[in-house]
């Protein structure tokens, strides 16, 4: 079946999916996006995240069609040119990516909840980022990846609600 | 494999009727784990999220009518006062990815004895409005789940509605799993208290082949309640009263072993859960004063 749907601010179309691909085999897959990541294929791990009409989902739990005319936001969308966003700058700073796997899913998360809430607690942190699994941090380095991202964004006045 | 995106619910019960091996999905945290995994290979899915009635709850008769394909995050966000137990029940559900998708109709639907949805529904004297090209129906939740992920439907039905009158008491909801977010429940636990009417309800989640009520130990706390003059004093509840209403609970169970837990802690956990709800719901009855009943 053919697929149309816009990513990042820009319309897809992709021809012959299969009925039931999920939106993350089109993105990976057929148009070209593996910044979201595929490991648990059943939205246990949070790898996958993306942005379904404004929501956080796993992109491997949406079936292909269910995107169909919907707004999709990756990971890949994130910085704006060679310029980082301010969560993946904060990412990288605060050492908060090792193996990296979980990364793009917790950027997206990340984003998410800091444009919801401005300048979250860690217990709304943790709440929020609950299903991102990372193996490899422990967590207190996104933990204050976190912090030190709402920290900028609130310097630079573009956090807070949208 | 075909896909259909049906807009109008008319369009979906004539699809479900011509195709009654279809599979329908709404937030696919269920189905499309299975197509991932090849379990499921439906020769049609039916995509139900275009279907607009089934995203949009209502008060109707005095009751909320949840639409089949409200996400937990909505019944969290607006539905808290009305359906506190099924809201509580909805924080504990996986993470915010899935509370975005996930559905109350997709959690009947799929009918697992670990849905964390039914032990509030249960509690609550929630129905399920069902529906096809044949007409309407709506069966009181205790009747719904038929044996581990089985339920009442016929296959040319689809879920169109929950039904849940608001509380007239208080309602609590316990779970236990490995970790706070992402966990299938070892054993969970809702309580109604409906003092309007002198009742008390109960469900047991991961306890049994279906979720399921405890009537005896309702049975016990009603009338505990009642020939104690409870209900009116709103004086402190006997701690023996609710250690035996926690026995009784978990004697309503049957409970296996499997990964998650043995059948032996699932009844322990659910007598202290029972017990614990229980207290909980009685303080905030006691201090709810401005409820007259």
């Amino acid at each position: 079946m053919r697929l149309i749907c816009t990513v990042n601010g820009t319309q897809q179309q992709v021809d012959d999916v299969w009925e039931g691909e999920s939106l993350l085999y089109v993105l990976r897959e057929r148009m070209g996006l593996p910044g979201s990541k595929n490991a648990c294929e059943q939205g246990e791990c949070g790898s996958c995240t993306v942005l379904l009409d404004g929501l956080p989902v796993c992109a491997c739990l949406v079936a292909a069609g269910q995107a169909e005319a919907r707004q999709v936001e990756t990971v890949e969308g994130m910085a704006d040119g060679g310029a980082l966003d301010p969560v993946q700058q904060a990412f990288l700073d605060a050492g908060a990516v090792q193996c990296g796997f979980c990364t793009p899913g917790l950027l997206v998360s990340t984003r998410d909840l800091l444009q919801r809430s401005g300048r979250p607690s860690d217990a709304e942190t943790r709440e929020a980022l609950a299903g991102n699994l990372c193996r490899c941090t422990g967590y207190e380095k996104i933990l204050d990846a976190v912090r030190l991202a709402a920290d900028r964004l609130a310097q630079s006045g573009t956090g807070g609600h949208r | 494999m075909d896909f259909l995106q049906p807009t109008t619910w008319a369009e979906a019960l004539e699809a479900k009727a011509a195709h009654p091996d279809a599979v329908a999905v709404a937030g696919g945290t269920d189905v499309m784990v299975g197509i991932n995994f090849g379990h499921l290979r439906p020769s049609l899915l039916m995509d139900l999220t275009r279907v607009e009635d089934l995203q949009e709850w209502s008060i109707e008769d005095g009751a909320v009518r949840l639409g089949a394909g409200v996400s937990y995050a909505r019944v969290i966000a607006e539905l808290g006062t009305q359906l506190p137990g099924l809201a509580m029940a909805s924080r504990t559900i996986g993470s915010p990815q899935i509370r975005n998708r996930g559905t109350v109709g997709g959690n009947l639907a799929t009918a697992s004895p670990a849905g964390d949805a039914h032990p509030a529904l249960l509690a609550a004297d929630a129905q399920v409005e069902v529906a096809s090209v044949r007409g309407s129906r709506r069966i009181p939740v205790p009747d719904f789940y038929t044996g581990v992920k089985r339920n009442a439907m016929d296959a040319d039905e689809l879920i169109t509605a929950v039904l849940v009158v608001p509380p007239s008491g208080p309602q609590q909801y316990s779970k236990i799993g490995t970790r706070n977010a992402m966990v299938i429940s070892v054993a969970a636990f809702g309580l109604a208290l409906h003092p309007d009417r002198r009742a008390v309800g109960t469900g047991i989640g991961s306890a049994a082949p279906t979720p399921r009520r405890a009537p005896a130990a309702e049975q016990f706390l009603a009338d505990e309640l009642t020939g104690t003059g409870l209900w009116e004093s709103r004086a402190e509840l006997p701690a023996a009263t609710a250690g035996r209403f926690g026995e009784l609970v978990a004697d309503a169970a049957s409970p296996i072993d499997d990964v998650r837990g043995s059948a032996r802690y699932r009844l322990h956990a659910l007598s202290v859960m029972a017990c614990r709800a229980l207290t909980w719901a009685w303080a905030d009855y006691r201090t709810d004063t401005g409820k007259e009943v």
